[in-house]
Formats: C-alpha cells, structure tokens, sequence
C-alpha cells in the first residue's frame, strides 16, 4: 500500500473525521446507534457503498458529462446500495428488519456523495477506494462510540450480552430512557467533537 | 476535451450505459439472492409460530430443528374469519398484508378497536399437535396498531381455546425500551395461564396499568411508559377474539373440536 492510500485511510478516522470535522452524515448516526450490532452492520454497509461508489465513479470520472454528473453519482449509490439491502436481507434477516429503512437510506447519506464528489471525481481508482473505506471507517468509529454509551446505559447491555443488569430484569441498573431515544445522540456527537477538539485543537473553526 | 463529452448525443448515450449497468447490477443480485431471502422470511415465521406454541425451547434451536418440528407437528389450515369454517385454499401462499390491501379480499371492520383499517376475509390458523398427533395448541395470528405503526404477532391457545400459552410479537416499531419491551421475555412469561374469555362469554384479556393483582386470570401487567403501546396490545387481544375476529371459528371449534 502506497504511502498516499495510507493516508487517506487512516485520515479520516480522527484527523478529518466525517462525521466530527465534516459533521456530515448526523441523521444517521442518530438512528442506528441504540445497539452496537446495529452500529456495526451500518458501519459494513456505509464502508461498502463508499470504498464501490468511489471505485466506479472514479474509473468513469474522465467519462462523466459534467451536466449530469450528480445523477450519474446517484444512479450508482443507489444501485449499490439496493445490492447491500439484498444481500443483508439474504444473509442476516434479524438486523435487516431492524435496519432495512436506514440501510436504504445510505443513498442520502452526505458522506456517500460528498466523497464522490469531492474526492473520487478527480483522483485515481485505487486511491479512491481506499479514500471510500477510510471515510466508512471514520464514521463507523463515531457510530460505534455512540452505539457504546447509548446501549451500555441505555439498556445495560454490549453487543445484546448483560452488562448492568436492569431493574425490571431482577438487577440493580436504572436504564438511562433518554439514551435509548435517537436525539440522545446529538449530546454524545457533540461530547465526541469536544473531546476530539481538545486533542487536536487545530480543528477548531475560527471565529 | 471537455466540450467534447459535452455533447447531447454523448451525454445520453452515456447515462444510458450507466442506467444499464446500474440497472443488471440491481436486478442480478435480487434474483440470486431470491430464494436466500424467501426461507429467510419462512423460518423467522416458523420460528415465531413454535415460541407462540411453546415448542421452541424444546428445539435446540438451529434452522433445521426448527424446520423439521415444524413440518412434523404443526398444520396449517385456511379459515373464513366471518362464518369460522375451515376453507380450502394453500396457506402458504396467504399474505394477510397483501390481502388487507386489496378490497375483494377485505373488509372494513364495524368496529375497528384494533385500527387496522381493512381486516382479511380469511386467516390461517397453526394447529399444532403432541407427539401422539392431538391438538395441542391452536396459534392465531394478530394484528394491531401500537404506538407508531401496527404490530404483528401471534397468541397460542391451549386446547380449550380459552387458555393462553403464549403472546409472541413478531414485527413491531415501538419505542425501543418502552413498547419494544413488548419483545422481554419477562413480560411475555406473564401470559401463559391466562384467560381470554370470562364466563358469559366475553374477551377479557386485557394489560392493566400499575400492575395486575396476583389473582387477575385475565390480565397481565402493562408495559410501564409505553400507556399507547399497553392500549394497542389490549385492543388488538379484543378485536381479534371478538366477533370479528375468531370468536366465530373458535366456537365452531369447541363445538366440534378439530382432532
């Protein structure tokens, strides 16, 4: 792996995260974070739609009418996309019932479009590719961070396993009901952007 | 060069290849993924209909067990909600979704307590047998509305069609830790035992707030913070063993008993 495809990977992930820095692709990070497993096969899919949309768009940047380029970007997202719900719904039917709504609305994600736009329509395929995963993962550490908080103690549980026992389950946890609510996110989004900020404080906008 | 892709005929003709591409992409991966997808859903169903009956624990729990239980020990039959006879008709290819959609196959509800809109003219019932191929359980499908959409699910019957075995949700979007404890085992432990019918006749079961008294047969405690969710449980209960719902078939059923 080249020096620059290392660095477009591992940048994302705090340096110039998507979700923190970019503050793209909030809408859902707010929905699918109340459980980690959920977290998880989003963050999968989101890496998957980005690292292909950026690959194939890339291939046939110098080929795109500039007129119609965003529809061109869209027709492939949403294919990819409709291909990842497929899949999910053929091998893992419990979380596509769970999350079939929101994988579908991976095309609306910012990311997915933005890095298309921004990144793959002038840059190389191999490196666009490895741009797409890094901005997948860089999401996904945001959402796996908030699915932690949310589902620890909002429900006392990691990855569905027992950790706080609850209350109404015989233990000794009060469940947190404001972390299983979606908005809960905005707090623990906005916890992570400070805490990130304070390491790096180059990130901090000017007034 | 830039005003060379520029061109109308070009631009078609590239978001033409584009769209075709795009397009087998799409319908490839539905095709080959089709069969995955469709027993998938069949043994989510299966699944669910041998909690209702109780026999899932028995099962080790793996897609086969559950396949083979089920095509062992439970039978699946058409019936007419409105007259409660058994009818002919292939329940695997029944869609109560589909067939609440569509106005030949549905009515409207005189009462709709349970807010579904349109009700299926017909049903299918689970009659799930013991090992010596009697009867055991009778599970019958509801439907509902909940909080924010309907609720699906199943209720099992014991033999007598009165006694609960269980209540087991199968598809809801109720708010996560309110209504979606609809889905603990705690709360569903509660139900069996339980009655639907009084005496006189008349449905009963119902989900009471602040907790059921320890000698309520026929109420089971409500979900606590989830008051609209706890209604629509009890509304669709009423509905669908009222007159309506199964109450014509259940008769007919005690009246003969179906061995």
């Amino acid at each position: 792996m080249s020096s620059e495809a290392k660095k477009v990977l591992t940048q994302p992930i705090v340096d110039n995260n998507p979700i923190a820095l970019q503050v793209l692709g909030i809408c859902s990070a707010l929905a699918v974070t109340s459980s980690m497993a959920n977290a998880l096969v989003m963050t999968l899919a989101v890496v998957l739609v980005t690292a292909f949309s950026n690959l194939f768009i890339s291939i046939i940047r110098n080929h795109i009418p500039s007129s119609v380029r965003i529809i061109v970007q869209m027709a492939i997202i949403a294919s990819l996309v409709i291909v990842v719900d497929q899949v999910l719904k053929a091998f893992s039917y419990q979380l596509s019932k769970e999350l079939s709504v929101f994988v579908g609305l991976i095309i609306t994600n910012c990311i997915v479009m933005g890095r298309a736009e921004a990144f793959a329509m002038k840059e190389k395929p191999g490196v666009s590719f490895w741009d797409g995963i890094g901005n997948g993962l860089g999401y996904g550490f945001i959402l796996m961070t908030v699915a932690f908080f949310r589902e620890l103690f909002g429900f006392g549980t990691l990855f569905g396993i027992e950790i706080l026992p609850l209350i109404q389950n015989d233990g000794w946890y009060q469940a947190n009901g404001l972390l299983v609510l979606p908005f809960s996110s905005f707090f623990i989004i906005g916890f992570i952007i400070w805490a990130i900020r304070q390491y790096k404080p180059e990130q901090v906008e000017k007034d | 060069m830039s005003s060379n892709k520029e061109t109308f005929g070009k631009t078609v003709g590239f978001v033409f290849i584009v769209c075709l591409v795009c397009a087998a992409l799409v319908s490839v991966s539905a095709i080959q993924l089709k069969p995955l997808q469709v027993e998938n859903k069949l043994l989510d169903q299966q699944t669910k209909i041998l909690e209702a009956s109780g026999l899932l624990s028995k099962t080790d729990g793996s897609s086969k067990a559950i396949k083979a239980t089920f095509a062992k020990l439970v039978e699946a039959k058409m019936i007419d909600l409105d007259s409660g006879d058994f009818i002919e008709g292939n329940p695997e290819l029944f869609d109560e979704r589909r067939n609440a959609r569509d106005v030949t196959k549905s009515d409207k509800p005189k009462d709709d307590m349970a807010g579904i809109n349109r009700r299926s003219k017909d049903a299918v019932v689970y009659l799930v047998r013991n090992d010596a191929g009697k009867v055991e359980t009778v599970v019958l499908p509801i439907v509902g509305s909940g909080l924010w959409d309907l609720m699906y699910g199943y209720v099992g019957l014991e033999g007598d069609l009165n006694t609960v075995r269980s209540v087991v949700y199968s598809d809801h979007k109720e708010t996560p830790g309110l209504g979606a404890e609809v889905m603990n085992p705690k709360w569903k432990a509660l139900w069996p035992g339980k009655k639907i019918y009084n005496g006189a006749g008349k449905v009963k079961a119902n989900l009471v707030k602040g907790g059921a008294k320890a000698d309520d047969i026929h109420g089971v405690d409500a979900l606590s913070g989830a008051t609209l969710t706890s209604n629509g449980v009890t509304r669709t209960l009423q509905f669908w063993f009222g007159e309506e719902g199964y109450a014509p078939f259940i008769a007919k059923y005690r009246a003969g008993g179906v061995n």
